[in-house]
């Protein structure tokens, strides 16, 4: 698990950095800074929530999203308490992480005011807006979500299952296939052609999609 | 039939066989009393008068019974050498009953002192063998009678004394549910048989939970255990399809593993859900909530996928549902019979919700004849043609509403029509 969310992080070109148990992950987290710590609460020695009280009683301001097996609402409660960024309940979709991992980058740098641009696109994630070439163009929630998403996981394979837990909230794991997304897409598509976007969703046949840069 | 008639059944028999058997042994040992009694009075009436007719000459001239019980005629020598004392029963004609009664009747001979042969014969009159057997029989009959209503009585009011704990011990296995948290408490007893009986129900029940918790927990490891590898490998599989540039074919391959894999972990995931509800995870989060409000978010969750199978999903909200339950219990309630409405569906049909009166109804189009009831709700239960869904949607319905303690009902009105009542 750990080195899947390794290989899948270096591809997005970030800098990963491993500690393997509590007293690793201690020694790292009061030594250097990061960007954002990933914490998995059942470490084999000790429990992330005390290693998450001790950075914010140190003062850091690391940016933290916890990663638990326990889909129980109290680790969240408390985890969220203590200040962590965001929490994702373990087994995830390394798109569904990437996509949190850089919204949390993205609030903690920029403070929020920020905007994501790729060639003639513009997004502003805070107000859900879209520019092409400087023209605002027209959205609903759905289009934006599966957009945003794409791009935070831009050149990179997009499960289909991923993408609709994403967009359509968790309950819709339960539909039996995710043809019915293809309506979206199609609609965003034909909304990014007719606006000359410089950007290409490409269907990878039998899994899901990729936003080619 | 009951334990207290089945007791009453075979006492009555054998009851009425003992009582026939000692009736005719006593009947034949009383008339062979009455018998001898009846021939000693005889004898000793037959010497009396042969000693009177030693003193009395009108004796031996009495040749008819008449008014007297005895006559005498005379006859040959020879004749009186050959007699004997015999005694035989006979009818006579009685005036006061106006009828022909059995009398005992005793013929003998004797020579007076004077040597004439006589012939004697004495009646005593007899007991009416009919009347008796009649009276005996009714007396038996009385008997009988209040021995069995006694019996009855005495019966009904021992069962329902001494058999009152295993009465118990029924009502409590009868409310007994694995898994439930109704425990088996067996009744005070001193009777050893229902001793032997709970001590035997309660070690049956003991193997039972614990083979049942031993399942359960196995099932719940078994899932936990599969995530990870489950998880992995899709990430794997997912990181492999991106670095290889692979031919449509090949990718499709690929597609149809990982959509096989990611159908394995919702399995997964819902058999842990399974599992945490039979644990009672969830009762902490107990709460009052809207549950309109949490269908009506549901609905546009799933509007997308409805559309796409070209299916109607209409809501009538009409009164406010608020039970108090757990939110995500709730969710999960409504999100699986609504995936079970839309799974299950035609192209082209329609879903209907309907809330109002502490009811949530779900009806929906789909195959044109009634599920069975008593299937629909069990695990892994599916009609062949969906291949696709996990079976244990419905199964999950079912489990929070039992942990909740909800009714459940489903009926086949041209639709198949899913009530749940709060």
């Amino acid at each position: 698990m750990r080195d899947n969310i390794c290989a899948s992080l270096a591809k997005e070109g970030f800098r990963v950095e491993v500690a393997e148990n509590f007293d690793a992950a201690m020694d790292k987290v009061l030594l250097y800074d990061y960007d954002c710590i990933l914490l998995d609460i059942m470490l084999p020695d000790g429990s992330g929530l005390d290693i998450l009280q001790l950075l914010k009683k140190e003062g850091k301001s690391d940016s933290v999203i916890i990663l638990s097996a326990k889909d129980s609402l109290d680790d969240k409660i408390t985890g969220l308490d203590l200040g962590a960024d965001d929490y994702l309940t373990k087994p995830f979709h390394m798109a569904e992480l990437n996509s949190r991992l850089k919204s949390v980058i993205r609030r903690r740098s920029f403070g929020g005011k920020n905007e994501i641009r790729l060639n003639n696109l513009t997004i502003f994630p805070e107000e859900h807006s879209v520019q092409i070439a400087g023209e605002t163009i027209d959205l609903n929630r759905k289009e934006f979500d599966i957009l945003n998403y794409l791009v935070a996981n831009k050149n990179r394979l997009v499960n289909r299952g991923s993408m609709a837990e994403h967009v359509w909230g968790d309950n819709i794991d339960s539909a039996d296939n995710f043809d019915f997304i293809y309506s979206q897409i199609k609609n965003l598509r034909k909304k990014l052609r007719d606006n000359n976007a410089d950007i290409e969703i490409r269907s990878i046949y039998g899994i899901g999609y990729k936003l080619l840069v | 039939m009951k334990l207290r008639n089945y007791t009453l059944l075979y006492l009555s028999v054998s009851l009425l066989i003992i009582l026939g058997i000692w009736a005719t042994l006593f009947y034949i040992n009383m008339l062979d009393e009455v018998y001898d009694s009846i021939d000693d009075g005889l004898d000793n009436y037959k010497m009396l008068i042969i000693d009177k007719a030693e003193t009395d000459s009108t004796v031996v001239h009495k040749n008819a019974f008449a008014e007297s019980n005895y006559s005498i005629r005379a006859i040959s020598r020879e004749q009186a050498l050959q007699t004997r004392d015999v005694y035989r029963d006979t009818l006579m004609y009685m005036q006061y009953e106006a009828d022909f009664e059995p009398v005992r009747l005793l013929t003998t001979a004797f020579i007076t002192s004077e040597g004439q042969p006589y012939e004697l014969k004495v009646i005593s009159s007899m007991v009416e063998e009919d009347d008796l057997i009649e009276d005996l029989l009714y007396a038996l009959l009385w008997l009988y009678l209040v021995i069995m209503v006694t019996m009855a009585i005495v019966n009904t009011l021992m069962i329902r004394r001494i058999w009152a704990p295993f009465y118990e011990t029924i009502r409590q296995l009868r409310n007994f549910k694995l898994g439930s948290r109704h425990h088996f408490v067996s009744p005070r007893t001193k009777v050893s048989e229902f001793v032997a009986l709970n001590e035997t129900i309660e070690l049956l029940l003991q193997q039972n939970l614990e083979t049942y918790n031993g399942q359960k927990q196995f099932i719940e490891n078994a899932a936990h255990e599969l995530q990870t590898p489950l998880a992995i490998s899709i990430n794997k599989l997912e990181l492999f399809a991106e670095n290889a540039s692979l031919p449509d074919a090949e990718m499709e391959q690929l597609g149809s593993v990982l959509a096989n894999l990611e159908r394995l972990t919702k399995l997964n995931k819902s058999l842990l859900l399974l599992s945490k509800i039979g644990n009672k995870q969830f009762e902490a989060a107990e709460q009052p909530i809207n549950l309109n409000e949490i269908v009506l978010r549901i609905v546009s969750d799933f509007e997308d996928f409805a559309n796409h199978r070209l299916i109607r999903i209409e809501v009538d909200d009409i009164e406010t549902i608020r039970p108090r339950m757990a939110p995500d219990l709730a969710e999960m309630l409504v999100v699986n019979l609504l995936k079970n409405a839309l799974v299950h569906n035609r192209e082209g049909g329609t879903i209907h919700v309907r809330m109002a009166q502490n009811t949530l109804e779900i009806s929906n189009t789909g195959v044109p004849e009634a599920l069975d009831t008593d299937k629909i709700f069990t695990r892994f239960y599916k009609n062949a043609q969906s291949s696709q869904t996990t079976g244990l949607g419905l199964a999950i319905v079912k489990a929070i509403a039992d942990a909740c303690y909800l009714r459940i009902d489903y009926a086949f009105e041209e639709k198949h029509v899913f009530s749940v009542y709060f």
